[in-house]
Order: structure tokens, then sequence, then C-alpha cells
């Protein structure tokens, strides 16, 4: 079954008036998931390629029945935006505004951990696909097919290049989940692995981290004590020096703190096998599976 | 974003928070004015973004304007730690009876701000945190609650202030928590935090780094970014909306997506080459940024060969190559370029490469066999 998405997925857009959301969702859309409504504020009536438009994420839910949003507006706006959808109700608001501020986040992280009501995937992430099932965000479809191998990743171009190595191997995917690469963001690795664990359809996990903070570390612990199904890692920014951020606002390392080899180093420590470069990924992943299983 | 001593302490100021009173100086007449209108002894102290200013020989003490003036000329233009320093502060030296210890960071992992105090002020606190953790007092504050006064109380008492201090000290940590929520700070570090002979609470210090995703809020802020300490090149990308991050080595990067160009530079590196730079292009990147990239990349004269390593989602690969060909056509490309293009359209872009048949691009198939290329050629070019 895949995890965050499915077919009953019911999409809203927050910024589909805009041209990025507009292109994206419309592209969510024709690869399968239910684009039910747009929320632009004053554009409620409006209709984007047959799509209705709304003033508010709760008039959306009530007319449509939306059960996941995805946040397409500029940074200043994405945190309201995202509190917005969760007090209507929403279940999973996948957020892929890059650039929201820390604070911001701080507090909307725990206003949703409180609440418990609503998932947050992001911000500053490439979305969520599950292969033959539904898309929310700009992960490039066309390269992925449906399978057994789970993805979670910082990164979202890193992904597609770890995903096309484990195609070429002949690996699909249950679900690709890119958690974003900012200093706080609403689901961890160790959210992500858990649904996977559960998940029928995930035969083995990549997980794809990146310098910066300790999640990685930590998600090594929480690997060796709830995760039956097999890891591979991989950690960008081995050659990252010390005090310069690498692109992602998270991604950097301070003194001896969130090294790409320290984060390795847990992963393997905890019975993870850590692939040194995208190919060895794919390399292990068909070592332990056998080869590739579709 | 980081400010300078000065910035942090008029920041601090205009919150609220005790610093001694100072002013900023460029040049030695303006140290002589300042000294004169603060008073003596007064303490001349260099403005640059690294620690071990002291050691250096960048903070002195002025007993009167004489010594001011000689103390500014020794400093300003000095080299500290490879940084020119431009500006001096000037601020009325303070009497110690106490160094204490406080600081707020972003506690990414606890998903709070952590406030921390101690009476182990004006020495290195990783080291004290490495040697004697039990003298830094530590406290999450919840993002969603603020800072409370007990959890000022609380840090004063268990850090083990002096008993007369315990009220200011808690106040001053409740002003230090509102600078930097009403800022948007990653990080407020006072070291040393001073009690006075007369028994005032001070920051003798001020370390302060700003979100610089939160800058649009701060307009004021926002200048205060010291751009001739930025590198020439990553200054040039700051400009053009690039991620840059200026590197050591000969092989220029150009990728899409931070994960992937720090992937990059990791198999540029395995190979046995050095990165030059990480250059993130972003998201659909049209040939413009492309053409801008090159530049930034080629103005770092240690480049002997450029790879350009992308895998098209947003970005379409065909306006990669696009831009490669107008940036041969607009910038006098001296080294080799070794391209891997994979994803969306990315036929047609090799397509147009080999149409536009440039001198010495060389089109690889993957990542791996690209780093090793380009390693394989700056290591030749190098050696000629």
């Amino acid at each position: 079954m895949s995890i965050l998405l499915d077919s009953d997925t019911k999409l809203v857009v927050s910024g589909l008036t805009g041209r990025e959301g507009k292109f994206h969702a419309l592209n969510n859309q024709r690869y399968g998931t239910d684009l039910v409504a747009g929320v632009t504020p004053t554009k409620g009536g409006q209709e984007v390629e047959g799509v209705p438009v709304f003033n508010t994420f709760r008039d959306a839910v009530a007319q449509t029945g939306a059960n996941t949003a995805m946040i397409f507006v500029p940074a200043p706006f994405a945190a309201d935006s995202v509190l917005e959808a969760a007090d209507a109700g929403i279940g999973l608001v996948v957020c892929i505004t890059e650039g929201v501020p820390a604070h911001d986040m701080l507090r909307v992280y725990t206003h949703l951990r409180r609440g418990g009501a609503t998932r947050l995937i992001g911000p500053n992430c490439p979305g969520v696909l599950s292969p033959g099932k539904a898309n929310v965000g700009i992960i490039p479809a066309d390269f992925f097919s449906e399978g057994n191998v789970g993805v979670v990743s910082r990164s979202g171009t890193l992904t597609y290049q770890i995903g096309n190595e484990l195609a070429q191997s002949g690996f699909g995917n249950s679900t690709i989940v890119g958690i974003g690469g900012d200093p706080i963001v609403g689901s961890s690795f160790m959210d992500i692995l858990a649904l996977f664990e559960e998940d029928d359809q995930t035969e083995l996990i990549v997980m794809c981290g990146e310098i910066g903070g300790d999640e990685e570390e930590r998600t090594a612990d929480f690997i060796a004590e709830n995760v039956t199904k097999p890891v591979v890692g991989y950690i960008a920014g081995f050659t990252a020096p010390p005090g310069k951020t690498m692109g992602h606002a998270g991604a950097i390392v301070s003194g001896s703190q969130g090294t790409a080899a320290a984060k390795a180093e847990a992963l393997e420590a905890k019975g993870a096998r850590v692939g040194r470069t995208p190919t060895e990924v794919a390399e292990i992943a068909v070592d332990i599976l056998g080869g590739g299983s579709g | 974003m980081d400010l300078l001593e000065y910035q942090g302490k008029q920041l601090f100021a205009r919150h609220g928070i005790p610093v001694p009173p100072g002013q900023v100086a460029t040049s030695v007449d303006e140290a002589f004015a300042a000294g004169e209108e603060i008073g003596y002894p007064c303490v001349v102290k260099a403005q640059v973004h690294v620690g071990g200013r002291g050691k250096a020989g960048g903070i002195k003490v002025a007993q009167d304007s004489e010594e001011v003036c000689e103390h500014a000329q020794a400093i300003l233009g000095m080299d500290i730690h490879g940084l020119r320093v431009d500006e001096v502060w000037i601020e009325k030296a303070s009497d110690i009876a106490a160094e204490y210890y406080a600081s707020i960071v972003f506690d990414r992992s606890a998903r709070a701000p952590l406030l921390l105090l101690s009476t182990k002020g004006g020495m290195d606190i990783e080291e004290v945190a490495e040697e004697d953790p039990e003298a830094i007092a530590r406290l999450h504050v919840d993002p969603l609650i603020g800072f409370q006064a007990f959890h000022g109380r609380r840090l004063a008492f268990e850090a083990g202030v002096d008993a007369d201090v315990v009220k200011p000290i808690a106040a001053f940590l409740g002003e230090l928590y509102a600078a930097f929520v009403a800022e948007e700070a990653m990080l407020v570090e006072v070291n040393p935090l001073i009690v006075t002979e007369d028994r005032e609470v001070t920051a003798l210090d001020a370390k302060v780094t700003l979100d610089g995703n939160a800058l649009f809020r701060h307009t004021d802020n926002a200048g205060l970014r010291k751009s001739s300490d930025e590198d020439p090149q990553e200054r040039m990308a700051r400009e053009r909306g690039l991620t840059y991050v200026k590197l050591d080595g000969n092989v220029g990067i150009l990728g899409n997506g931070a994960g992937l160009v720090m992937s990059t530079l990791d198999v540029v590196a395995q190979a046995g080459g050095a990165p030059a730079n990480f250059l993130d292009a972003g998201g659909g990147s049209s040939s413009e940024v492309i053409v801008e990239s090159v530049e930034v990349i080629l103005s770092d004269e240690k480049v002997r060969a450029v790879l350009f390593n992308i895998f098209g989602g947003i970005t379409r690969c065909d306006e990669v190559a696009r831009g490669l060909i107008e940036a041969f056509d607009q910038v006098d490309v001296k080294v080799p370029f070794v391209v891997r293009l994979d994803g969306t359209n990315d036929e047609e872009g090799r397509r147009l490469l080999a149409e536009a048949d440039l001198p010495q691009v060389h089109v690889e198939k993957t990542m791996l066999g690209a780093a090793a290329r380009v390693v394989e050629l700056a290591g030749e070019d190098a050696s000629e």
C-alpha cells in the first residue's frame, strides 16, 4: 500500500492561482492525483483549468472533502498557510516553499505536534510521490515506477539521482518522501521510517541524509530499536567545510557537529549499510534484495 | 547572517540590554573623536567576523587620546586570520568583578530555543562544556509560551551566580530572549556577561547570528552584512542570487539542488579531485542563470576544469545546454568542461551540445564517469 498518499488522496493547493503552483498542481493532476481545489484569498469562485478556487481552506474542505494540502505560496506566507490548512482539519500538509523563517517553523512545528491531527512534510522539500497512485509536489514522476523500495530524503535532485540508479537496477518505489533541508521540518526521518516499517509494500528503505544537525545520528538509534526492514543510507557533504551553509539552510557543519563522516559511522554502527556514492546505494539494494523485483 | 560585535551590541541596546557605551570608527580621526566623547580608559576593539581577536592584538586598552590614536592606527587595516580590519569599536572600559556566560541557541534537535548560563565566562565555552559540563546551566523554552520569569531564576540559581545579582541576571536573560525572538536570531551569545564593581550586569561582548530567511521582516538588519569580508566570488554570486560557496580546489562545480551538488563534490573528491566551489543553480534554472554561474565559477582563477552535473526535474536539460552554449559565446572559456545531463529533456540537451560542438566540452553519461573525467582533465591542465 504506499505511505502518506494513495488513491484516496484529495488534494487542495494553496497558491494554485500562482504560476509555479498552477504548473506543478496540474502536473500532479495529470499524474492521476485527485486535485479537488485551490485556495487563494479573494480569488474564491474562480477556477483554474476547471478546478474550483476557494477563499479559505475551511471552504475548500467543506465543499470538496480535501484531505491533503500542498503549500506553494511565497515564504512570508507559508507558515500562515500551513496553520490554516491544519485549522481546517487537513491531515497531511506538504509544504514545498523554501526560505521559510526558522522561528516561524518553531511555532508551527510545536503547534502541530501538540494538536497531533496534522502531519506536515517540509518545508523546502520536493514533496511526496507514491508511484502509480498519486504525486504531490515537484518530483518528476516519470523516472519512478511502483515497487518495493521506500525512499526518504532531505534533498530533491539527489533523490532523483538515487531513484534513477535504483530504477536502472530494476527497483521501483512504494513512496518517495522529501522531508526538506531546513533546520526544522514537519516530519523527521524517524517519522517516515516508522511509516515505512508498517507499510506492506515497502521491503527496503533508502535514507538520504546530509550534513547538519544530529538527526541522522538519532535516527540510527531509532533504526536499531524500531525498524526491522533493511535500511540503506547515503550521506551527502563529506567535503563540506565547517561554518558554511551548503545550499540548504540546515546543511552546515558547526565545529565537530553534523559532519557526514559522523552520520555515516552512526548509521553503520547500528547495522544500516551506507553507500559512498548514489551508485553504491543501488548496488547495496541489489545485494540485499537479490536483484530488482520491480 | 553573522553580525559584528558592535552591530550585536547596537541590536542589544535597542532591546534594553545593557552594553557599555561606545562608538564605531573607521579612521584614526574618528577614533580620536570617539575616545574624547566616551572618556578614558577606553577599549579599542577590531571588528571582524572571527574569534581570537585579543590574541591577535586586535583589542587594546587606551588610557588617553594619544593611546586611542596609536591603537586605532595599529588595528585599522590589520589582518586577523585573513580578514582585514576596516572598523574598530571604541567603548568605555569596564571594572570587572565577575565574568559569566549567557547564550540562546536555536536547538534544532529539540526544536526549541536553548538557554545556557554559566559563571565560567570569558573563556571558550566549548572547553568548559567538555571539562566541566556541570558548570553550564541549561534550559529549553517552549516557543509557544516563551520566556517566563522563573526560567531566569532557575538558570541563575543553577549556575550559581552571586546572590546579589540573581534578579538582574534573570532579568537580563529575559531581555536577551526577547531580542532573540524579536530579531529572529539563530544565536545570541554574551561572553563575557560581566558584573561590574558597582554590581551592574552588562554585556561585554555580543555574538549574534540572524536568520537570513527572516531578513525580509527586518530590513534594517539586512543592511548589516559586511560585504568586504566576503570572498569576491561569493559576493558576485550573492548579488546574482546564486547559491555559491568558495572552496580550495581547482575543479569548478555546477549542479541543481543542494543535495546533488554536495554529493557531486563528494564524488569528485573520491575520484581524487579537489572541488573549487559549491554552486547550486537551483530549480528551473534558465539559460541566463547558467551563463551567470559560469562567469562566477570561472572568475576563480584556480579553476582548471568544470563539471556540470544536472538531474533535470523542474530544471530542463535543454535549457542548461542552451545556457552553456551562450556562456561559451559570451565568456572567454579557457578550461575544459565535463557535462552530465540526466532527467527532463536530457536527450535534447545532449543533442544541442553535440550540434554546437563546443571546444573542450566533454559529455559523460554517468555522475561517477563525469567525476573521474573532470578530475583527469583538471590534473592534466595543472601539470602543463
